[in-house]
């Protein structure tokens, strides 16, 4: 198969997809299904020759002239494979979720054709093989999300697009300019590893931190960096899936896979340190952390908490980048996915339990660990995998954060891990005591609601399975780290033949 | 051959205005579409012979300039020709049914619709097509009255006062044109365009007929503060007018203004004045958006949003360079076709509400949601964003201002699109919150595809533009004024 086709490939399956999803009828249910499933199975098939070809050393690119002056590219390189794979791995799952979750809700068409161009768009974010494409696919996420967030089209969500809207198109606007900004000045925004040449340094010390900041501002509002966090917990009123996939796959991972590009393929990591640009968003993503952390605490909405822990998770990315060593990069990228594994798996528990049994809150789940063990279990698995606790993934991207911030000389990040671990277990640990060991309150017990027809098992299978799988993903993840094929594996492969040599 | 298709390209629609005139009241609906594609059917090989082999000049019975009336099809007018031709059609489709269903809720108008459109047309082409300035004021006058006459076929007293309002206008307007070209044949001694460029010289005549000429095309083109007829001008009248009106004829004498400002005066050495019209240009941008915000109707809202996008026209006189050349006539490609789009879309959801307050589009999109998501992808042109022509057009923009160093313009174009999509927000926000019935089916559609599709063909030209614009750039590079190249 010719080299560029495969990137173009992968792009159009769940492109296509979506465009047949939202011609099909309502109720043609089998039919969006087996489309649903062939596309995401198909998918899955391309990004696996496509990353056998990459550790081959292969490349893969695709020119697509776009004005005289620039030009779209499409390319595989192990960084976009390794947000590529976890997005094709993870859609594949959340679509069996969502066919589950959403069963006999209206609307389906719709959900499924803009659920499959929202994958589409992450996929292009992914290869993006320079700026523009980037922006063009970072975009395009925007709009294809907005009707997902808005899905239910009650007041609360309405209310919730437009803050989503208002938020990502201001950072659309500023990653624009920077994007322009640069291409005017170098006549070309293609990543190179070690960041943009500039040949005889025309551009000044300010003039490269003005468009640092345009760019990381910009994709900081999706990475939802603090404070361009706001939209984030507003957007829980989506459904499950719909949050499962924001979280830990598409929005806010584009953000931080953008931030990585950013700081490594465009700017320059050297550059970043000695114009002060890395160790400054250092700080931001630590106060992200300690912040997003605080915020969940407080939380009593189950979804909202899991929102704030997102914001103080996705930084840990942020922070890894922006230490600046090859340690901590390798930390900041595997738990680009370890996240994603964990995160995703928090929200499909939290779906279960609202669509079985009516449970939103914090307060409700009391002794919930009796009524759906299995969910229960997947939830503290992932719990203890955020809180850092070996040998769940979690405790792998915090170690190799750990040594990064030695390494960098750094100790004072050890102590926000430290900090930051400790918040996630003031949130979580009483959570699970209550969900495990106290028995629920006979009126709240009444509360719960039967809300699905589950067979004989505690919830649908649709549900169930996929929560299980990604829970035993993320625990496998982090046991089988040490072996060749595990993420962390990928995370030093990029890390060695890309950035560090 | 090339020469005849050129002179066809005008005739063609004038003979079938003056043919459907004088058919019997019936045959006038009926024959419009077939007047459509007959009318378009002189553009593709012309496209190919101009794509091919370059400039077609015809001198009109022999006579050559500077005696004679001439024609030239360069890329510029090649272009602009074919962005009149692709809106033709989709609206060739739309107008019949829509008149017939406006007709039914007491509507009027539909019988002389088509002989006006294609007289308008006819006019609109001589405009894009003349190698001289009078030829030139004649397409600006006809068309000017033929806009008049279509606004007026709204009826009712808000219609006609809007369209009293704008013939004194543009009779105004082309007054203070054609005193200027005046001027000019007093100083050069010739209308020609090209040859006009060598003979003048700097001086009070030219000086004066530059404040004229800018002055009235300006008018005509409906820059701040010359703007205040076109709201009501567009808002009130029938939908496919509209369109036409906002996509089309407000755009008509920007071209001209570009052609004889970047062929005479910027040579002359007036260029200095080109930041006059940029600021303005960055106040209508403002102005506009702010005005499209406070609207409680849905085409007052429409129409001020073309007063905003009108302004990103003029914000090449200062940048002046042939990337902002290019790209501003690659904006008012991706304009035009996503404001038809977006006018004929407003006019199918107001004719199906029987009401245009934006407050009633609540729950409205279950029975049209092809409407709605034209509307959507509409927006996603007018806001510049990806894969859209507007979104090219505004890259390219803001490429040419940054390159100048100018940042007035850029910070004007990107609030520009954040203020388009807040006030284009309030159309879309209820597009996903149609009511349903119990059964999760959705209601009947209440409007037939006929009236649904020829708006999102028109959408989905202006997404395509986004993926195609290295065509029209291609066309319009070796038609680029020498200055700028």
């Amino acid at each position: 198969m010719n080299s560029g086709l495969l990137p173009l490939a992968v792009l159009l399956t769940s492109a296509l997809a979506g465009v047949v999803i939202f011609l099909l009828r309502e109720r043609q249910h089998r039919l969006r299904t087996g489309v649903n499933l062939t596309a995401a199975l198909l998918k899955l098939l391309l990004v696996g020759l496509l990353l056998n070809g990459v550790l081959q050393g292969r490349e893969y690119t695709l020119r697509i002239p776009f004005t005289d002056g620039a030009e779209l590219l499409l390319r595989a390189d192990p960084l976009a494979l390794l947000f590529l794979s976890l997005s094709a791995v993870l859609w594949l799952i959340t679509t069996i979720y969502a066919i589950g979750y959403l069963e006999g809700a209206p609307h389906r068409s719709r959900f499924f054709g803009f659920f499959s161009l929202c994958v589409s768009a992450t996929a292009g974010v992914a290869l993006a093989g320079n700026l523009l494409t980037f922006l063009l696919f970072f975009e395009l996420l925007t709009l294809t999300t907005w009707p997902l967030v808005v899905h239910r089209g009650t007041e609360k969500a309405l209310r919730a697009g437009v803050v989503y809207l208002a938020y990502t198109l201001g950072g659309g606007t500023l990653l624009l300019l920077g994007t322009v900004w640069l291409h005017t000045l170098v006549g070309s925004t293609l990543f190179v590893p070690g960041g943009v040449t500039d040949p005889g340094g025309q551009i000044s010390a300010a003039t490269w931190q003005a468009i640092a900041a345009l760019l990381l501002l910009g994709v900081g509002v999706k990475a939802a960096l603090v404070p361009l966090h706001g939209w984030l917990p507003r957007a829980m009123v989506a459904p499950a899936p719909v949050s499962a996939l924001l979280h830990a796959v598409a929005v806010v991972k584009a953000g931080a896979f953008g931030v990585v590009r950013i700081l490594y393929d465009v700017v320059g990591i050297e550059r970043a340190v000695a114009l002060n640009i890395a160790p400054l968003l250092a700080m931001l993503a630590a106060a992200t952390i300690i912040w997003g952390s605080l915020r969940a605490l407080e939380q009593q909405n189950l979804k909202r908490r899991l929102a704030f822990s997102t914001v103080s998770q996705v930084s840990y990315i942020t922070l890894g980048a922006a230490m600046a060593g090859p340690l901590a990069l390798i930390g900041g990228l595997v738990h680009l996915v370890h996240q994603g594994l964990m995160k995703i798996t928090l929200f499909f528990c939290a779906g279960n339990l609202a669509k079985t049994l009516g449970v939103h809150s914090v307060g409700q789940m009391r002794g919930v660990g009796r009524r759906m063990p299995l969910t229960m279990l997947a939830f503290t698995l992932a719990a203890l995998g955020m809180i850092g606790l070996p040998p769940m993934a979690g405790f792998v991207s915090k170690w190799y954060l750990g040594l990064g911030a030695l390494e960098a000389g750094h100790g004072g990040w050890i102590a926000v891990l430290a900090l930051s671990s400790v918040l996630n277990a003031a949130y979580f640990l009483p959570l699970l005591y209550s969900v495990w060991f106290r028995s629920p309150l006979p009126q709240e017990e009444g509360e719960w609601q039967p809300v699905l027809q589950r067979g004989g098992h505690e919830t649908a299978l649709t549900l169930l399975l996929p929560t299980l799988f990604v829970a035993l993903a993320a625990l496998l993840a982090g046991l089988f780290a040490a072996t060749a094929d595990s993420p962390l594996a990928w995370a030093e492969l990029i890390v060695r033949r890309e950035y560090f040599r | 051959m090339s020469e005849a298709l050129v002179v066809l390209m005008v005739l063609l629609p004038l003979l079938l205005a003056g043919m459907l005139l004088l058919a019997p009241g019936g045959w006038r609906q009926r024959m419009g579409l077939s007047a459509t594609l007959l009318s378009v059917a002189p553009l593709p090989p012309l496209l190919w012979s101009v794509w091919h082999s370059g400039v077609v000049e015809v001198a009109l019975g022999g006579w050559q300039p500077p005696l004679g009336i001439a024609l030239r099809a360069d890329g510029l007018a090649l272009l602009l020709l074919t962005l009149t031709a692709l809106i033709a059609l989709p609206l060739g489709l739309h107008a019949g049914p829509w008149f017939r269903a406006h007709a039914t809720v007491g509507g009027r108008g539909g019988e002389w619709f088509w002989p006006l459109w294609l007289f308008l047309w006819s006019s609109l082409n001589l405009l894009f097509l003349a190698a001289d300035l009078f030829n030139a004021y004649v397409g600006l006058e006809l068309g000017g009255l033929a806009a008049v006459a279509l606004v007026a076929l709204g009826g009712g007293r808000d219609a006609l006062q809007a369209a009293l309002r704008y013939l004194l206008l543009a009779l105004f307007a082309s007054m203070l044109y054609l005193l200027g070209v005046a001027l000019l044949y007093g100083a050069g001694g010739t209308l020609d365009l090209a040859l006009l460029g060598g003979r003048l010289e700097s001086g009070v005549a030219s000086r004066a007929a530059l404040v004229l000429i800018t002055l009235g095309l300006s008018l005509k083109g409906a820059l701040v503060p010359f703007h205040f007829w076109l709201p009501p001008a567009h808002a009130t009248a029938p939908a496919p007018v509209s369109a036409l009106l906002s996509a089309l004829v407000v755009k008509a004498p920007l071209v001209l203004l570009l052609r004889i400002w970047f062929e005479l005066f910027v040579p002359l050495g007036f260029g200095a004045a080109g930041e006059v019209l940029t600021l303005l240009g960055v106040v209508a941008i403002l102005w506009g958006s702010l005005q499209a915000l406070r609207q409680q109707r849905i085409k007052p809202l429409v129409a001020w949003s073309t007063v905003a996008q009108l302004g990103y026209l003029f914000l090449v006189f200062a940048i002046a360079t042939g990337l902002a050349w290019s790209a501003t006539l690659l904006h008012l490609t991706a304009h035009a076709l996503a404001k038809a789009a977006l006018f004929l879309a407003a006019g199918n959801i107001v004719l199906a509400l029987g009401d245009d307050r934006l407050s009633s589009l609540r729950g409205a999109s279950h029975g049209m949601p092809l409407t709605f998501f034209t509307v959507g992808l509409a927006g996603v042109s007018l806001m510049g964003l990806p894969p859209s022509g507007g979104f090219v057009a505004k890259w390219l923009l803001l490429q040419a201002a940054l390159e100048q160093g100018r940042w007035l313009p850029v910070v004007a174009i990107l609030a520009g699109s954040l203020l388009a999509a807040a006030y284009l927000f309030p159309l879309l926000r209820h597009a996903l919150t149609g009511t349903l019935k119990p059964t999760g089916e959705s209601a009947g559609r209440s409007l037939p595809l006929r009236l649904e599709l020829p708006p999102l063909l028109l959408a989905l030209l202006a997404l395509l533009l986004g993926v195609l614009a290295s065509w029209p750039l291609a066309l319009l590079k070796p038609a680029m004024p020498v200055v700028l190249s």
